[in-house]
């Protein structure tokens, strides 16, 4: 399971992730009130600076995570075009990529396992009102190792169906993956209880 | 017996399996998000588990999609997902899963029926209003624009309702102790 964090370090990289994400929220608050195309055309080319200073092949990989927006955004601003109102149209459009571009910045430059401490501190205040983090610290370490099993299934699965079939393996594996791994569900917590369960030894 | 460790895993579970859906072959639509099963996903959470459970495990999945793990169809995470154009589609899969439960928890019919209407309520009327509702703060009011776009994903997202209905049916005579939503 691979995340998003860029392998290309950069100076962001040692930042911390609570100053990361501090300061996006302010820099996002801060472009949804910026009206004016010019000013988000400036607040852009800011970030297009910053992430061209982490060298160009940052750069490339920052601009292959704006991909997925590319017809949404071009479609907004075909539509303002149309509706005789451009300079709406381009600021929607800047102050969208600009906001995305500046998310991902913070997604690629920190590691999962510190944006995981930081949301078992943001947690922890909860244990003043009888609330662990524990539970959240596990369950995030069971999605992430659930989701490989659960492909490994699903591929098992679709060979299955392929032996026995000329069409495809779409929908058809669905129900008997989703039995399969109900299963194995009981199992597993049947495991943690075994060593402990909730209340246990276990320590994120 | 329903243990605490139980309802962790399932909604663990149940975040892995929105997941994986979202890899399955999917149809690709030209504005880059393609049609996936991973509403079919949102849609089970819900029905499969109930209301609270249900609407937690969706938490999870969203959560691990803002920690920046690839897990949205077609490989999207990250933060930049909540401030897209379609964040409200991302931050209503708990809504509508938790919908969707509450629907089915409080139906007290045939659970295959009864999950079919819970995952219309849930999964496309509660989902498309937030999703559309995320478009229409995001964009300054392009309202219409969404809904043009939106439109194209409906056909898809009945054929996961009908899906939905068909998999609590078989799970009701397979494996009736995991309808936690039914126990």
């Amino acid at each position: 399971m691979l995340a998003l964090t860029s392998d290309i370090h950069t100076p962001l990289h040692n930042w911390r992730a609570g100053v990361k994400l501090g300061l996006l929220s302010i820099a996002i608050v801060t472009l949804y009130l910026l009206k004016s195309p010019v000013l988000l055309a400036g607040a852009a080319g800011l970030t297009a600076l910053l992430y061209r200073s982490f060298g160009a092949k940052f750069a490339a990989q920052g601009l292959r995570m704006l991909k997925p927006l590319r017809f949404f955004l071009g479609f907004i601003l075909l539509w303002q075009v149309i509706l005789g109102d451009a300079a709406t149209g381009f600021a929607i459009v800047l102050r969208l990529a600009t906001a995305v571009s500046l998310a991902n910045l913070v997604t690629l430059s920190t590691r999962l396992d510190d944006l995981i401490d930081l949301v078992i501190w943001l947690a922890s205040p909860a244990r003043f009102i009888g609330l662990s983090p524990k539970p959240l610290a596990l369950s995030i370490a069971l999605v992430v190792r659930f989701v490989p099993v659960l492909l490994e299934r699903a591929n098992h699965m679709a060979d299955a169906f392929r032996a026995r079939s000329t069409k495809r393996p779409t929908f058809y594996i669905i129900l008997p993956l989703i039995v399969s791994v109900l299963e194995d569900a009981d199992h597993v917590a049947l495991a943690l209880r075994a060593r402990g369960g909730l209340d246990g030894a276990f320590n994120p | 017996m329903q243990t605490k460790e139980n309802d962790l895993v399932m909604i663990a579970l149940f975040a892995a399996l929105v997941a994986v859906l979202g890899l399955l072959p999917a149809i690709p639509m030209p504005w880059g998000i393609p049609v996936t099963a991973q509403s079919l996903g949102v849609m089970l959470a819900g029905a499969v588990l109930g209301a609270k459970r249900g609407g937690l495990s969706m938490l999870l999945f969203i959560g691990l999609v803002a920690l920046g793990l690839p897990l949205l169809a077609g490989g999207r995470g990250g933060l930049g997902v909540f401030v897209s154009p379609t964040a409200g589609f991302v931050v209503g899969f708990p809504v509508a899963a938790f919908v969707t439960g509450v629907v089915m928890q409080n139906l007290r019919i045939d659970a295959m029926v009864a999950s079919g209407i819970a995952s219309l309520i849930g999964g496309i009327v509660v989902l498309y209003v937030m999703g559309i509702g995320g478009f229409w703060m995001l964009t300054d009011k392009g309202l219409m624009a969404s809904i043009t776009i939106m439109a194209t994903y409906i056909p898809g997202d009945l054929v996961k309702v009908v899906l939905t209905a068909i998999v609590v049916g078989a799970l009701v005579k397979a494996r009736p102790q995991s309808l936690l939503s039914r126990q």
